[in-house]
């Protein structure tokens, strides 16, 4: 149900977001998820589904080719390492730029169309861009084995600055700050939490608002004036950008660049990543893209000694039955309980995990209403 | 003045002469109806003044301005505003938002990449749709979704999204089908308040009642011609219109 923001609760909950993200390695300790590695993959395919969300969660133009402009992203990344610094700073710009340029051109094609021949023609033209990084463009994308950095690279800002690396292999550096571990979430989360406060002023945006218009209906918005396409090629841009920049933060954090990111399994993964939490949603992309992450690292990680630990506390024979069967669904198996999880969310959820806790906290709500007259507390869930 | 004029208008589909020779005139000021039995080609005729479809020949000139190969939201941007059969309005949000869409559209245009400022901050354009919600009394529903109208606060919604952009001309297809008698006779006094502030209308309809309610002049169209145009009176006498379209009864 629509519900009017106001300037106060946009503010708290960029507030919220911010501190939560800036505390995420304390708040994500004690589940096991608060090491930076993880941490930065939060951050990062958090900004690819924000962007995301732009165009599907507004629109509802269902992209199946965004991991494109994320591999694209990552090789302009590498690239500017390679040629002019290894300042994170002008990679991340010019992967953004590039994710850009080539949305305009995948966008302009594939807007053509809507619906399933849209979804189709972004997989199609995903799909040739995998294709060409492995064969024909292997000179820009060193195919298979991924583009990495050389001792040799030229460099030229470096060398004009004076900066030398030795006979070490160099990593990105901030200034003197190497962009692994810490440092390099925090950069991540920095550039998080400004694509979540340009996300949000989109979505309040009157341009936010015409975007929503065309998932609501085409037709009415052309008789009332207004010019569908541009409106579209707009989201589709801006989310190309946002999954540039993502690519390139994987290249900060970690500088090398294959095609396999660009796959088709990639951009069905931020698929599942918005619609999870709850596509067109503000925070929904952030959740979803965290609660993937999370899953593929955790529940990967576990092992049959894991499971049989933690089914010690039964008999033997129910130990060795419940560790069989739970060990389908972990390790290699996290797919499994990834796939149940989304069918059970879709069923009962179509809104996404979002929707859940609005309900939980509409019920919350009802609850002390009716029990006292005491105001209501805020809470960090919006009313998305 | 005439502030629509179409001439000589042609449309074919395959076999089918749906239009021939289709000369019309609105008046500033007036509401114009256009009458005839089923595939007349009322329809056709409206979409083709509206970018929907292009006449095979003919013109359709709008205050000076030719329609012919503008596009839809062209023809909105010059004072073209029109009204569904079923209505066309933004299911899924607020009738408020509903109304602040076409606002936005007549002041910004086509398209404008206006992502920075918040709608909240618009209050000239959320009074001016508030207002026009007043104006079909629909003002207390504002935060409601659309999709939760009956079929009359639909039709009703969709006129408010058409006035808030104070068209030069309003163009509406069949404004009461499907709608209950008490549901009609609203509508036909809303368009006639409507009618009453100077607006030139164009009006599609089936229903002989809201026809001789609204209308100030005539056309009478059957198979792809006007055989009649003329004051409401003189169109209830006319034997020919009786004869084409209610096939010899009576008034």
């Amino acid at each position: 149900m629509y519900k009017a923001s106001s300037r106060k609760s946009d503010l708290l909950l960029l507030a919220g977001f911010t501190v939560a993200v800036l505390l995420a390695p304390f708040i994500l300790g004690p589940v096991g998820a608060g090491y930076p590695d993880l941490l930065q993959k939060f951050a990062i395919f958090g900004i690819f589904a924000l962007g995301f969300n732009i165009l599907f969660g507004l629109t509802g133009y269902l992209s199946f080719g965004h991991a494109a402009f994320l591999g694209v992203g990552s090789y302009a990344a590498v690239w500017t390492f390679k040629l002019f610094s290894m300042n994170p700073i002008l990679a991340v710009i010019i992967a953004t730029v590039v994710g850009g340029v080539f949305a305009v051109a995948i966008g302009f094609i594939s807007l053509r169309r809507s619906g399933i021949y849209f979804s189709i023609l972004t997989l199609a033209l995903a799909q040739m861009s995998y294709n060409l990084a492995y064969s024909v463009l292997t000179p820009i994308t060193n195919g298979e084995t991924g583009l990495q950095l050389a001792q040799s690279d030229p460099r030229i800002l470096d060398v004009a600055f004076g900066r030398d690396y030795g006979a070490v292999l160099p990593s990105s550096d901030f200034f003197g700050i190497h962009m692994t571990g810490y440092p390099g979430y925090y950069f991540c989360a920095a550039l998080f939490v400004l694509c979540f406060f340009l996300s949000m002023r989109i979505f309040r945006s009157p341009f936010g608002m015409m975007l929503r218009a065309v998932k609501s209906n085409q037709n009415r918005m052309r008789y009332t004036g207004l010019n569908v396409r541009p409106y579209t090629l707009a989201a589709f841009v801006i989310s190309g950008m946002y999954a540039g920049l993502a690519g390139g933060l994987l290249a900060v954090t970690d500088p090398l660049a294959g095609a396999e990111r660009m796959q088709w399994t990639a951009s069905g993964e931020v698929v599942l990543m918005t619609i999870l939490g709850g596509a067109g949603t503000l925070l929904g992309p952030v959740i979803g893209a965290g609660v993937i992450k999370y899953f593929e690292n955790i529940f990967s990680a576990f092992n049959e000694g894991v499971l049989e630990q933690i089914f010690s506390f039964l008999p033997e024979f129910l130990q060795h039955a419940m560790v069989s069967i739970s060990s389908m669904f972990v390790g290699e198996g996290w797919h499994l309980t990834l796939g149940a999880l989304f069918m059970v969310i879709v069923i009962f959820l179509p809104g996404g995990l979002m929707e859940g806790f609005s309900r939980i906290w509409q019920r919350l709500r009802r609850m002390t209403k009716r029990d006292d007259d005491k105001p209501v507390e805020p809470s960090s869930v919006p009313a998305e | 003045m005439s502030i629509l004029t179409v001439e000589n208008v042609n449309k074919r589909f395959g076999g089918l002469q749906a239009l021939s020779n289709v000369n019309l005139q609105v008046e500033e000021g007036t509401v114009h109806a256009i009458i005839g039995p089923n595939g007349a080609g009322k329809s056709t005729l409206l979409n083709c003044f509206v970018g929907r479809l292009e006449p095979d020949t003919g013109s359709v000139v709008f205050n000076d301005v030719s329609l012919l190969g503008l596009k839809p939201h062209q023809i909105n941007q010059v004072g073209v505003s029109r009204v569904f059969q079923t209505p066309e309005i933004f299911d899924d949000m607020s009738l408020l938002e509903n109304v602040t869409i076409p606002a936005l559209a007549k002041r910004d245009g086509s398209f404008k990449l206006n992502a920075w400022n918040a709608v909240r901050d618009e209050n000239g354009i959320r009074d001016a749709a508030m207002e026009c919600l007043a104006d079909v009394e629909l003002d207390g529903k504002s935060d409601e979704l659309a999709r939760a109208l009956s079929r009359g606060d639909k039709r009703r919604l969709e006129l408010a999204m058409c006035l808030v952009q104070e068209p030069k001309l309003l163009l509406l297809d069949e404004p009461t089908a499907g709608m209950s008698r008490a549901d009609t006779n609203n509508t036909i006094e809303l368009m006639k308040r409507i009618a009453e502030n100077g607006m030139t209308m164009v009006v599609i309809e089936h229903d002989m009642h809201v026809v001789f309610s609204l209308a100030e002049k005539i056309s009478v169209l059957a198979q792809g011609t006007v055989i009649a145009e003329d004051l409401p009176d003189k169109i209830k006498g006319d034997p020919r219109v009786q004869e084409a379209y209610l096939g010899g009864a009576h008034l």
